[in-house]
């Protein structure tokens, strides 16, 4: 066994090309995935790699780094339409957790609970990955997560940040987490809103992401359409928008449970959002 | 050398700059605790779910279980004893955590304070939400919480400064290392490359297995040693009640239950640390199992045990009066099933310890609630008597009833006899929630009847508990069922009936309140659906019924002194009148939150039910003048050291300040009995009230006073101080004993009991302790998600020795009651981590207002009575009863998660 803690990326990339390295940077879910006596033969810390640590905007949007915590981007000064992300990262287990964690590992974990997804997919977010042979390419985040446990990611790529369109100005942006507890919890359901009002204070654009109740995250297209020229604080959200989510029983609750409560959920998400 | 292979790590810890080794992947923790010997770095759960193990790297706290050791490089960690030499916040918390009873058992500690450091280096003066959310990532399964937040807010003190006498609030004497991480814990004893053992599991409730080549595979994998039951020298069976016997240390043919062990391997550190327990040389053939208790009462079961016809493994029984004709002519009765499911203790720390073989005995290290216990199990299973076994109990982090059975000891005995070699063992925290005793999950239905002027007139009970696959003591609490369901009301014709059913389910055991939980939410929910049937406010109907001095339980015990029910009761009134008012105030005005005000009772007896029950105290004067107490009564986080040691020296007449402790050790302190069953202050008190008195009569009598007079330690000098003067004993002149003493006295109590006949009656305590809980929560009724807001609750604890620690038990068990109430189920093979079962966290905890009844008890030390068991007895039903309060919704099975409410309120309004 080895571990690589490179601080260039083109050696990241040479050794996720020659060898079986498992990317590790927090932690947070590597460790407590690893079975007993089934540890990988290297593990590739990509914490100290140049670059993969910062958040920077431009006018082509904002690049947050694959190896951010959560708790930077808590930090981080960021327009409004990031707030949902922000509060999904106070919600990423505890302080601990977030301080280690990191944006690409919530990511590239796949959990159907992530609770970083439904903020990036409100946010239009897009997967950069690079690997040694095939250089760089960028997949929206929507098509770099396809099931539980399962991405886009081939063996020798590794996630190099997550990048976000800029967003309209004043767009208004909000996270709602249910679970059995005030902290450290998975959710039972959760929704990410991202809402501009028009001048009349209607809703003119909508984009709104719902997490733990499908394989993977999902928008509600429908439900965004229906949001258009409505006001926030009276949103009509219905059993027919929620076509995407095909949740399961399981501890946290029944689907029928989850079902249900998610409009409510995606009501006050949307009324926050919107103000 | 290509720089990115990082071999040498170097970094700054606690303010040194060290270097280390640490193998590709090893967590930090692990190279923390043995590579480097900060062992105050606790680990819980190694998947940071508990954050017992918060460092800070760079000043920011991560958890350390998941953090790579490689990634300290060039960083600066900080643990708690690197803190606690100077840093001014560190200090700081250290006193206010002992001023306010913030630490109990002590295995949170560390991961708390270093959090709280965190905050308070940020936040210098933090307020309540701030402190919730720095704190949040670590779990504290003893405290409720609440005395965290008070002690980092720095709220005043409640410990008294020069306390000690009964009734006053001394900090916690064996505190002092739980606040400076030094205390040791299960897995703290054992020398850095000691080795290890690693138990082997059945994946299956129930299975047939077979060995391959143990031999050769030990050999090729570098193993010490593998265990199976072929190598028990005595009896390969262990149990806690004599007659239910029945759980091998490892399986012979066929597992019972899913984590039950077949075999266990000793090897090196190194070895275990890449030890793959599927490639263990056993081929499994699942069976067919019965995982629930429907299933097992079926025609079709297997029997899991000879001798148990039907899967049920017992009963209890206790009936007066006459209670079908009582509800034949009840004015009004009201019926109703309730069931809960298997609830774990979830203690932060795992079972852990460590053995060697010292003059040719086995002497064991590791934590528990009852040594002696521990030993009479291994001389039944390693064969040897019992002078040749020692058990010497490690700090325990956390019990609450698991801790009583053996767990981690005959593995560690056993390994240890093997190799020749010191051993040690720690459970991970999934096999420490497959292998040992949960709460007893139940199925009750109950019938309580009342006559037009509210008076209970009949109460027919039947619970069925599913004991699991194995007895540990689940007899207890079938006996204890039917003895406590009535409440502690007065009820004349009165029926119940209990089962403890096998099933291929983990097995159940005790966990405070020993079902006692499971049935007050039975009666305590038809209690409001009668009271509200009568037209009647719920706390008039309870306090009518409740029981009184002079009034028959239901076991015909009558108590001419000491029933507090009705005054703990009544103490709730003003709360009761002020919080309704309130919840009407708020519900008018709110649509979507409704708030409910709930109220419960609860009794519980002290001690073994009609059973001898002893505990001996020791203590002795040395020729220096020093007082030691041989205190046997394990202090698992709930007090006993200062409790029982604040009642010998008030007895003896000496200030608290002068006695000191030695612990359980079954070679040297006598026998304090378990802790369990709110029995350690009532009987360990008692025996340590009268070997004070025994030791102040020696010393009276030597200097011949009266005995009013006033003892003092001058130096060596005992000294007399009564009407005649002052009187003087140098000790140094006197003839020491071989264990060094001048004086001594050992005295033991039991409790008076008499056995229950055919019918239940007779006296099976002698001594009960009451309690009422009022809550008050806010239900989400678009989610169905419930908020506790606050909660007042009412103990007679008789004489309060320590009102500091009661509040601290009072606060713990409201928080373990909540848990049961709204979160916590344990589903075998589903909710094996502390991610997917859940306990409460601090911010589920509301502010807690504690109201100290004392009613005193004849038997109990200066009056007291048993509280810890008592303090989660109403807590689940006041908070179904205030769910139901704010929104209609009847609850019938805990956990009442949002789902469950949600569907019992879409149900209430169709």
């Amino acid at each position: 066994m080895a571990y690589l803690s490179p601080t260039e990326l083109t050696d990241a990339l040479a050794a996720l090309r020659d060898g079986q390295a498992k990317v590790i940077a927090g932690g947070t879910d590597v460790f407590p995935a690893m079975a007993r006596g089934k540890g990988p033969a290297a593990f590739l810390d990509v914490t100290r790699i140049a670059g993969l640590t910062s958040i920077t905007s431009d006018d082509g949007g904002t690049r947050i780094g694959a190896a951010v915590s959560w708790s930077a981007i808590v930090a981080a000064d960021l327009p409004p339409a990031f707030d949902a992300l922000k509060e999904a990262a106070r919600e990423v287990g505890s302080i601990q957790i977030q301080n280690a964690g990191t944006i690409a590992g919530n990511i590239c974990n796949a959990s159907p609970a992530a609770d970083g997804v439904p903020a990036l997919l409100a946010l239009d977010a897009r997967v950069e990955i690079a690997s040694a042979d095939r250089g760089v390419r960028v997949l929206p985040l929507a098509d770099f997560l396809l099931g539980v446990r399962k991405t886009a990611l081939e063996a020798d790529e590794l996630v190099t940040a997550v990048l976000v369109p800029p967003q309209p100005d004043g767009m208004g942006s909000a996270f709602a987490k249910l679970g059995s507890r005030r902290y450290l919890v998975i959710s039972i359901t959760m929704t990410a809103a991202n809402i501009l009002l028009d001048r009349e204070g209607a809703i003119a654009e909508a984009r709104i992401a719902v997490g733990a109740c499908s394989a993977v995250a999902r928008r509600l297209p429908d439900l965004e359409r229906a949001l258009i020229g409505q006001r926030p604080d009276a949103a009509d959200v219905l059993a027919e928008h929620l076509g995407p989510l095909s949740p399961i029983d399981d501890v946290r609750g029944s689907a029928a449970y989850r079902l249900d409560v998610v409009q409510e959920q995606c009501r006050r998400a949307i009324q926050r959002a919107g103000r | 050398m290509n720089k990115q292979f990082t071999t040498a790590t170097t970094f700054h810890l606690n303010g040194a700059e060290v270097s280390a080794h640490p193998r590709p992947g090893q967590r930090l923790s692990a190279l923390l605790r043995e590579g480097l010997g900060t062992r105050d770095v606790k680990i819980g759960c190694d998947a940071g779910d508990c954050g017992a193990c918060t460092v800070l790297i760079d000043g920011a706290p991560v958890c350390a279980c998941l953090t790579p050791a490689h990634q300290a490089a060039g960083r600066k960690v900080e643990t708690l004893s690197g803190m606690t030499a100077s840093d001014p916040d560190a200090l700081r918390l250290m006193q206010s955590f002992q001023d306010h009873g913030a630490a109990q058992c002590g295995i949170c500690t560390p991961g708390m304070m270093v959090s709280a450091v965190a905050l308070l280096r940020a936040e210098p003066a933090p307020d309540e939400a701030q402190v919730k959310d720095a704190l949040a990532g670590v779990l504290c399964r003893c405290t409720g919480y609440r005395k965290i937040i008070d002690a980092v807010l720095g709220a005043p003190a409640l410990a008294d400064t020069f306390g000690g006498a009964v009734g006053t609030s001394p900090a916690r004497l064996d505190g002092g290392p739980k606040v400076s991480g030094t205390e040791l814990f299960g897995d703290d004893i054992a020398p850095a490359g000691c080795l290890e053992v690693l138990v082997i599991r059945s994946p299956f409730p129930r299975a047939g297995f077979t060995f391959g080549d143990l031999e050769g595979f030990a050999q090729t994998q570098g193993l010490d040693a593998v265990l199976t039951a072929a190598d028990i020298p005595g009896r390969n069976v262990f149990g806690v009640i004599p007659q239910f016997v029945d759980q091998p240390v490892f399986a012979e043919t066929e597992t019972r239950f899913r984590g039950e062990a077949v075999a266990a391997i000793v090897a090196s550190p190194e070895v275990i640390a890449r030890f793959d327990p599927e490639t263990f040389p056993v081929t499994w053939t699942e069976l067919p199992a019965a995982t629930d208790v429907a299933t097992a009462l079926g025609p079709d079961a297997t029997q899991l045990h000879d001798g148990r016809a039907g899967n049920v493994m017992c009963g209890g029984f206790v009936t007066c009066g006459d209670p079908e004709a009582a509800l034949a002519r009840a004015h009004v009765t009201v019926e109703g099933r309730y069931q809960s499911g298997f609830v774990e203790h979830a203690y932060i720390e795992p079972e852990a310890g460590f053995a060697e073989i010292v003059n040719g005995r086995v002497e064991v290290h590791a934590c528990t609630q009852a040594p002696v216990m521990d030993r009479e199990a291994l001389e039944i299973i390693l064969g040897m008597d019992r002078s040749q076994i020692r058990i010497v109990p490690t700090a325990t982090g956390g019990g609450f009833g698991a801790k009583l059975d053996i767990s981690v000891q005959p593995y560690l005995a056993l390994a240890a006899l093997k190799t020749g070699q010191p051993v040690r063992i720690c459970y991970s925290r999934t096999e420490s929630m497959q292998s040992t005793t949960k709460r007893h999950p139940s199925d009750i239905t109950l019938t309580i009847g009342a006559s037009s002027d509210g008076k209970l007139c009949g109460f027919r009970f039947d619970g069925d508990f599913d004991t699991g696959a194995y007895a540990s003591w689940g007899p207890t609490v079938a006996n204890r069922v039917p003895v406590h369901a009535s409440g502690p009301y007065a009820i004349a014709d009165y029926r119940a009936q209990s089962r403890g059913i096998h099933t291929n389910n983990p097995p159940a055991g005790a966990f405070r309140g020993f079902g006692v939980p499971q049935s007050a939410i039975a009666q305590e929910c038809l209690f409001d659906d009668l009271a509200e049937k009568l037209g009647m406010d719920a706390l008039d109907f309870r306090i009518l019924n409740a029981l009184e001095n002079g009034v028959p339980t239901v076991c015909g015990q009558v108590f001419e002194q000491g029933v507090g029910i009705k005054a703990c009761l009544e103490a709730l009134r003003p709360s009761w009148d002020e919080e309704r008012a309130a919840a009407e105030e708020f519900n008018a005005a709110n649509d979507t939150l409704k708030r409910g005000v709930g109220i419960a009772s609860g009794w519980y007896g002290c001690g073994n039910t009609s059973l001898p029950n002893p505990s001996t105290i020791k203590a002795g004067i040395r020729t220096d003048g020093s007082v030691l107490l041989h205190q046997g009564a394990m202090d698992i986080g709930q007090g006993a050291n200062t409790v029982i040691a604040q009642i010998f020296a008030e007895a003896l007449g000496l200030p608290l300040a002068t006695v000191s402790l030695i612990g359980p050790d079954t070679d040297v302190t006598p026998d304090a009995g378990k802790t369990s069953a709110s029995r350690q202050t009532f009987v360990s008190g008692n025996a340590a009230r009268l070997t004070g008195l025994a030791l102040r009569a020696t010393i009276l009598e030597r200097l011949n006073v009266s005995p009013e007079a006033e003892l003092s330690l001058d130096g060596a000098t005992l000294v007399a101080t009564d009407a005649a003067g002052r009187h003087e004993l140098p000790l140094d002149g006197l003839e020491a004993d071989a264990e060094g003493y001048v004086l001594r006295a050992e005295e033991t109590y039991d409790p008076p009991t008499v056995p229950l006949d055919a019918n239940g009656q007779g006296v099976p305590y002698a001594q009960f302790g009451y309690a009422a809980h009022l809550a008050v929560v806010e239900v989400d009724t678009a989610l169905g998600t419930v908020t506790p807001v606050k909660f007042v609750a009412a103990h007679d604890v008789g004489r309060a020795i320590n009102p500091m620690l009661i509040e601290g038990q009072v606060h713990g068990g409201i928080a373990q009651g909540l848990g049961m109430a709204l979160m916590e189920e344990y589903l075998p093979g589903r909710t094996e981590n502390l991610h997917d079962y859940l306990i409460p966290t601090i911010g589920d905890i509301p502010p807690i207002e504690t109201l100290i009844i004392e009613e005193p008890d004849a038997h109990g030390p200066y009056g007291a009575k048993g509280l810890g068991e008592h303090v989660l007895i109403p807590t689940t039903p006041a908070l179904l009863n205030a769910i139901r309060h704010a929104t209609g919704a009847r609850i019938t099975k805990v956990p009442a998660t949002p789902s469950r409410v949600r569907a019992a309120l879409l149900k209430g309004a169709e």
